[in-house]
């Protein structure tokens, strides 16, 4: 290489460093890189093995929501009933379960029920025109109220050597939990990136009233998208009730904040139209890594939340200049 | 004056007779005739509210309307949506819904026509053919923009104009209908866009133009015909009329 072209290469190296847009694209894979750098030098245990391995295995639910939130706020919509819809899909895996119908026919109702909540989720928006956010903040509450009359608010066992295995073991350097997220990465990229599907998505989440001009049915496409972060949710409840054992009637809110935080720091816009897999699955990543780290340095639980609120307003400010 | 008649002609494309249209009680438009004939850019003047996008929406499926007959390539009654229309080749390119922003141009050239890939179960997208297609239709029409895989947004108003209209004649679409192409252009993407219809015509597409351009009309039409307050008023041949003539015709001076 010559001197001269050593030296573009270099000053196009710091434009690229110094252009806020390339922080902004990039804010979840800086940000997670950030948190190794830091946490590894602050606690070496962090980089371990081990500690990688769980926190892969912890990141896997989160990832698995946050590919659902994303194709809903693709459509500019957003999910507020995916917490919700984990837990009713964790109720009827154990209910059904504990009725004796056996494993896979829980887990496969299990999935069907969240599935339905999204469908349902997105035919009232498209063809009730209610805002997403009222709908899905209604079906929110609707569906915890359903999970407590259900379970009758106490949780279920679910003792099934399926799950367990699921839970606990392993395929190569990662357990199947975290292969199921990779799955899932894998799947979703495509269908946004090399299906006529996800271009009807970003199309619609864009403008959608170019897009039903150009023949695109908005409608559908947004129930679909609706339907898939149902979907994620069924996957990630049977997640969820292989890694503790029980059906719980109890929300976690965090995944719900954590899932919208993940597709924010990921580099989608909120406004629809922009968005990719691979940015919210790193950033669901690099939240389960903050919190890891911080459990590793002996920092209270309590400064998570600050900390994890924190990161995603500044992930926000930084989307400002994205181009 | 009174109303144009004329039974359509077989060199018509598109045509209507008797065409009626109210909203309610508002009445955009009465018992309007109107032609455009084969290989011929046709264009339809008026003043605000004289009824030429009511018109135009009815004639592409947009509106139905409420009496009258309209005729594609002699046939009657052709499309009761706009999906029809397009699927018997008439291509619109709206005022302000012609481009999704965040998509790049590629994208937008095969919005909702992508071309794909068969494997198996699955239809995965053919991206490199549609870029390579997307600069064949560029070229062909001779539209500069720095890259098909740009994202639209980044365009100014001139390109994003230009791309509507390839990708509504990218098609193989036999008629475009243009609502106003050029109103909210500056004077040298004005000209190219002009340049770009011209071309159309050239590669035998037919064109219906509404606008408020008189002097661009006059430029680039063959056929006009005047609109006013709900009526065809007027169709003369764009050689043989004046820009005086025009602004009588309109506005009920004539």
């Amino acid at each position: 290489m010559t001197a001269g072209a050593a030296e573009e290469s270099r000053s196009s190296l710091s434009a690229l460093l110094l252009d806020p847009s390339f922080w902004a694209d990039w804010a979840s894979v800086v940000g997670l890189v950030g948190l190794v750098i830091v946490f590894g030098i602050a606690q070496p245990v962090f980089l371990s093995v081990a500690n990688l391995q769980a926190l892969l295995l912890a990141a896997a639910i989160l990832v698995v929501l946050s590919i659902g939130q994303t194709f809903v706020v693709a459509t500019s919509g957003i999910d507020l009933s995916l917490a919700a819809a984990v837990m009713l899909g964790a109720i009827i895996l154990g209910l059904v379960n504990a009725a004796g119908w056996g494993i896979f026919a829980a887990c496969v109702l299990a999935v069907l029920a969240t599935s339905a909540v999204g469908f349902l989720n997105g035919v009232l928006i498209t063809a009730g025109k209610i805002p997403d956010f009222v709908v899905t903040l209604g079906a929110l509450s609707g569906i915890t109220g359903l999970g407590l009359i259900l379970s009758g608010g106490e949780p279920t066992m679910v003792g099934s050597t399926f799950l367990l295995r699921l839970a606990s073991g392993s395929f190569g350097p990662f357990g199947y939990p975290v292969w199921v997220a990779i799955a899932a990465v894998i799947v979703a990229h495509v269908a946004l990136y090399h299906t006529r599907f996800g271009v009807h998505l970003l199309a619609t989440g864009g403008q959608a009233e170019s897009a039903s001009a150009l023949g695109i049915r908005t409608g559908r496409v947004k129930i679909a998208a609706y339907t898939i972060s149902g979907f994620c949710a069924g996957i990630a409840s049977l997640l969820l009730v292989a890694r503790i054992g029980s059906a719980e009637p109890l929300i976690n809110t965090s995944l719900l904040l954590n899932s919208v935080a993940a597709v924010v720091l990921g580099g989608v816009s909120l406004f629809g139209g922009r968005a990719s897999i691979l940015g919210p699955a790193i950033g669901a990543l690099m939240l389960t890594a903050l919190v890891n780290g911080l459990t590793l340095l002996s920092v209270s639980a309590f400064y998570q939340p600050l900390a994890v609120g924190a990161i995603v307003v500044l992930a926000a400010l930084i989307m400002r200049y994205q181009k | 004056m009174s109303a144009v008649h004329h039974t359509p002609s077989t060199e018509a494309i598109l045509a209507c007779d008797g065409l009626s249209k109210h909203f309610g009680g508002i009445r955009a438009f009465t018992d309007v005739a109107f032609q455009a004939r084969r290989g011929e850019v046709t264009a339809v003047i008026g003043d605000n509210g004289a009824g030429k996008s009511t018109l135009i929406r009815c004639l592409v499926g947009v509106h139905a309307p409420d009496g009258g007959e309209i005729f594609f390539d002699g046939r009657p009654h052709p499309f009761s949506n706009p999906d029809e229309a397009r699927k018997a080749g008439i291509e619109t390119v709206h005022q302000n819904l012609a481009l999704i922003d965040e998509l790049t141009v590629a994208q937008n050239l095969f919005l909702n026509r992508e071309i794909v890939r068969r494997i198996g179960p699955f239809a995965l997208l053919d991206r490199k053919a549609m870029k390579t297609q997307a600069r064949a239709m560029l070229s062909r029409l001779s539209i500069n923009v720095p890259s098909v895989t740009q994202r639209v947004r980044r365009l100014s108003g001139g390109q994003r104009q230009a791309i509507s209209i390839c990708r509504a004649a990218g098609s193989g679409a036999k008629l475009v209908v243009m609502d106003e192409p050029t109103a909210a252009l500056g004077v040298q993407e004005t000209g190219n866009v002009e340049a770009l219809i011209r071309r159309l015509r050239e590669q035998g597409v037919s064109v219906i133009l509404v606008s408020h351009n008189f002097d661009q009309v006059r430029r680039l039409s063959d056929q006009i015909w005047v609109m006013r307050a709900g009526r065809m008023a007027a169709t003369v041949r764009a050689s043989e009329t004046t820009g005086n003539e025009l602004v009588a015709l309109v506005t009920g001076a004539a």
